[in-house]
């Protein structure tokens, strides 16, 4: 799910910086730049992982800063299509289950990728995916909140965001998340961890789970 | 800015965790602190806390790895892997493509057993 990126850019050191060791502040302005950002194509970046080279540095008329051109390596959070991964359920809503990692919150497993059958229970904002039992009967599941998902990432879509207005005025244009995550569950092993856990003693033990769902 | 190579190499999380562990704890020692920075390690490291890399350690992956390459599994299979470390049959078929072909069934259990064996599942999972 992490993957290393190899960048190249040119790092303008201010003046007041300069007493530190450029190495330093290279470290400190990458990370001011690119940490908890989106590049597009890219991914979530997440922290510097090294500076490969660090070419020479340019004073250019009018300007009182040191311009470097540096490569290094990134650490960002771009997962593998068809990778599994394991997050939590964030919230559910009629388009599906929105399920965050902690740091990326924009995945969304939606309808046509839950376990069939499942529908979307209205009282408690929760969709529920009803289990067949060999009896004719269904079992329902609950996907409450705060559950752990394994789910399986089917595409990725990064958005280019706009500048935001100038600060003061209201005319942002809406904020779209600049990269998307959808993920599946419609296979058997993917879904609440809790569900596959003892598969086993689930046609035998069904009390137990109703308990964990009310 | 400019990209060279978008996918230099894989991370496990494990060797993320450890990245940003030094981090944190280098940059609460100068007292610098980068807001965005903070938080993504913040953010990233409580989410690593609760998978299964925190009581994995460097030796165990690799002989893990070592072991692993008489099955001709991918990369991004292993590294699933690793991640997170299949305990049962399903798990192996969720992360191995067309897993029935390639894996014979005791291969499967060899596996298995050797996830159980080299990284050792938590007690509170």
């Amino acid at each position: 799910m992490f993957v290393l990126t190899e960048m190249k850019d040119v790092i303008r050191v201010t003046p007041e910086h300069f007493h530190l060791s450029l190495t330093e502040s290279i470290t400190t302005l990458l990370n001011r730049k690119l940490a908890n950002k989106v590049v597009l194509n890219i991914g979530l970046c997440i922290a510097l992982f090294d500076i490969t080279d660090i070419g020479h540095s340019y004073i250019l008329p009018g300007d009182g800063s040191s311009h470097t051109e540096v490569k290094f390596r990134y650490i960002v959070f771009r997962p593998v299509i068809e990778e599994i991964l394991i997050g939590k359920i964030r919230s559910c809503s009629r388009e599906g289950v929105h399920v965050t990692l902690g740091f990326f919150d924009d995945i969304l497993i939606p309808v046509n990728a839950l376990q069939h059958p499942s529908r979307f229970d209205e009282t408690d904002q929760a969709w529920v995916w009803e289990y067949p039992k060999e009896d004719g009967d269904k079992h329902d599941l609950f996907m409450d909140s705060g559950e752990s998902i394994r789910f399986r990432i089917t595409s990725e879509a990064f958005e280019e965001s706009l500048p935001a207005g100038p600060p003061g005025t209201e005319c942002t244009g809406q904020t779209v998340a600049p990269y998307k995550l959808v993920g599946g569950i419609n296979e058997p092993g993917l879904g609440l961890l809790s569900w596959w856990e003892a598969p086993e003693q689930d046609d035998g033990d069904d009390n137990d789970v109703d308990d964990n769902d009310e | 800015m400019e990209t060279i190579k978008s996918n230099a190499a894989f991370l496990c999380n494990y060797e993320v965790m450890q990245i940003l562990q030094q981090l944190k704890d280098n940059t609460q020692k100068k007292h610098k602190r980068e807001a965005s920075l903070a938080t993504v390690t913040y953010e990233t490291i409580h989410y690593l806390q609760d998978t299964e890399c925190k009581i994995q350690s460097a030796q165990a992956i690799q002989k893990f790895l070592e072991a692993m390459k008489k099955y001709k599994l991918t990369k991004t299979e292993k590294l699933m892997m690793v991640n997170t470390p299949p305990r049962t049959e399903l798990e192996i078929q969720l992360i191995v493509q067309e897993s029935e072909e390639r894996l014979s069934e005791s291969d499967v259990k060899d596996i298995i057993s050797l996830v159980n064996e080299v990284l050792p599942p938590t007690e509170c999972s």
